[in-house]
């Protein structure tokens, strides 16, 4: 396996997304408001309960968040040279099918993960600035979210890029494919819900066992992955 | 150069590729002649390793395309001009050679002059910079011939690369490719244009799921019929048709004031035509050589198999 060749498709593709409005909107506006937004809201909030509560629904939001961004960028990244008819001429230079599926994970993988880091600091950064008088201790870092944003994010992030694997070899637009890709988040809205109205709590072992979940389901996609993405099932499958 | 041996490629139920068997010296330009839906461009699509076959061998330069490390040396040395151009829109005409250059392995240096080379040969230097998406068709259509030779392969594939473009244009491309015989590339061409294939093309074959014949374009040509001689008259009149149906010819047809008669052997059979014709009253205005095209040997070739 020949890594740079991955990484040509991967930065051919940033430079695609960087032409993308609504590409630039989702992964780097939407994420930005909702990481100075949330501390914003819980400045005027003075019950402890209530603000742990949301802090812990807000840290576990960024699973979310990584399968919108990831979802969204490899709809355009796949499905967009599948549109263009771009997947023949480049299955037929020397690279591997491996090789081609590793550049499109690594191109929307990256920017979904370098982005969430980043607001991630400074939603914790804000978030313990506004409750720390409140607390009477400083809440971020903690084991929750480090658990979250180095195993829950990056599992989700690829559960997500391998779901649109098997969205783009089916659908033929973009708008279609994001849709059926955000069927993804039902179950994580659904367990964001209960959070927020503090019907389920955040613990390490949720945490814990959120990401073991995520690793089946990601093996799983893997496995079901395999001959979808195949050079001669892209060409002749793909409709 | 290029090798197929009863190769078969299944789609379900349906054949698209039957039992094809042929082989390409190196430097040859072979044209690969069909009707839609023969199954040119799976055939294509076979031969450099894109999509599996059913049943037989193809080897591309000795090596096998079902073999997957062979299958990377192949496309190494393998050009393609695929049916659709597949470019990236939303980068200019450079971005986009440069980055089939990386992956092709080329040196920054080789990319950098090859597509330089290649932009200004197809007259697309001044647009280097430009969006491909406003590209016109037959623009685009240049820039996937120049990507599928900025690696300078030995092999090129090329999906009907004058679709789209206009006679201008086509004739641009055209020359091109004889430029690439003169370089003794080996070429195969997908093509519907017989034109085309009689000006550029070594040998032709026929396909519709099958090979149905295989050629040079002459052999082709001379397999409709050997020779027929066209002579035009002030008049045709029932004497002089009398007159050469007591010659032993076998086929005479008449339009207007022409007839078209089928002689095999023109040098002995002509004089006596027109003897015939003079003492039947006739006034010869013309006598003609009516030589077969190829249009008229591939048609008949595959209406043959309707
Ligand atoms: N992926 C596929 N799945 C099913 N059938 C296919 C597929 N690709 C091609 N075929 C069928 O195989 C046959 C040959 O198609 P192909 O595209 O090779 O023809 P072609 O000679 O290139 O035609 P054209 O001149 O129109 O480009 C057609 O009947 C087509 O419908
Ligand atoms: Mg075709």
């Amino acid at each position: 396996m020949k890594l740079w060749k991955s990484w040509v498709i991967a930065t051919k593709d940033f430079n695609i997304f960087l032409k993308k409005k609504r590409i630039l909107y989702t992964l780097i506006i939407l994420p930005l408001l909702i990481s100075v937004g949330l501390p914003v809201m819980l400045s005027s909030m003075d019950n402890p309960i209530e603000i742990i509560t949301l802090l812990d629904a807000f840290s576990y939001f960024y699973i979310i968040l990584a399968i919108i961004q990831s979802s969204t960028l490899a709809s355009y990244s796949i499905l967009g040279e599948k549109i263009e008819q771009s997947l023949e001429p480049l299955l037929a230079t020397p690279i591997t099918d491996g090789e081609l599926l590793l550049g499109k994970t690594i191109s929307s993988f990256l920017p979904c993960i370098g982005v969430i880091y980043v607001c991630s600091l400074i939603f914790m950064v804000l978030s313990d600035a506004v409750t720390y008088n409140t607390l009477g201790y400083l809440f971020f870092p903690n084991l929750k979210m480090a658990f979250i944003l180095l195993l829950a994010v990056p599992l989700s992030s690829i559960l997500s890029i391998q779901l649109n694997v098997i969205i783009s070899a089916r659908v033929n637009d973009v708008r279609t494919a994001n849709q059926l890709g955000l069927l993804l988040e039902i179950p994580f809205i659904g367990v964001y819900i209960l959070l927020v109205t503090n019907i389920a709590t955040l613990n390490v072992i949720n945490v814990l066992a959120i990401i073991a979940a995520l690793i089946l389901t990601d093996l799983a996609f893997f496995y079901l992955n395999k001959s979808t993405f195949q050079r001669d099932n892209i060409l002749t499958k793909w409709k | 150069m290029i090798e197929a041996r009863n190769l078969t490629r299944k789609f379900g139920d349906l054949t698209a590729v039957d039992n094809l068997t042929f082989h390409i010296k190196p430097g040859e330009v072979f044209g690969f002649l069909g009707p839609n839906g023969a199954g040119k461009t799976t055939t294509m699509r076979i031969l450099t390793g894109l999509i599996s076959k059913t049943e037989g061998e193809v080897r591309i330069a000795g090596y096998d395309v079902s073999d997957e490390s062979d299958s990377l040396k192949i496309r190494k040395i393998v050009g393609l001009l695929p049916e659709n151009v597949g470019l990236y829109d939303d980068l200019t005409a450079y971005r986009n050679l440069d980055f089939y250059g990386k992956l092709y392995e080329c040196s920054r240096i080789e990319r950098k002059e090859n597509i330089a080379h290649f932009l200004k040969l197809l007259g697309l230097w001044d647009k280097r910079d430009v969006r491909v998406g406003n590209f016109s068709k037959g623009m685009k259509q240049k820039l996937a011939i120049a990507r599928a030779l900025i690696h300078d392969p030995e092999i090129l594939f090329l999906d009907e690369p004058t679709a789209n473009l206009d006679p201008e244009s086509s004739k641009t491309v055209r020359d091109f490719i004889l430029d690439l015989k003169e370089e003794k590339k080996t070429i195969f061409l997908n093509t519907h244009n017989l034109d085309e294939a009689q000006r550029i093309c070594d040998k032709i074959g026929i396909f519709n799921t099958k090979l149905m014949a295989m050629g040079t374009p002459q052999e082709l040509e001379e397999s409709v019929w050997s020779n027929k001689t066209v002579i035009e008259l002030e008049e045709v009149t029932d004497t002089i048709l009398e007159a050469l149906n007591n010659l032993p010819l076998s086929n005479i047809t008449t339009s207007n004031n022409k007839l078209i008669i089928d002689v095999s052997d023109p040098q002995k059979d002509n004089p006596i035509l027109v003897d015939a014709i003079i003492g039947a009253g006739g006034r010869i205005q013309y006598v003609t050589r009516l030589s077969p095209t190829l249009e008229d040997a591939y048609l008949k070739i595959v209406r043959r198999d309707q």
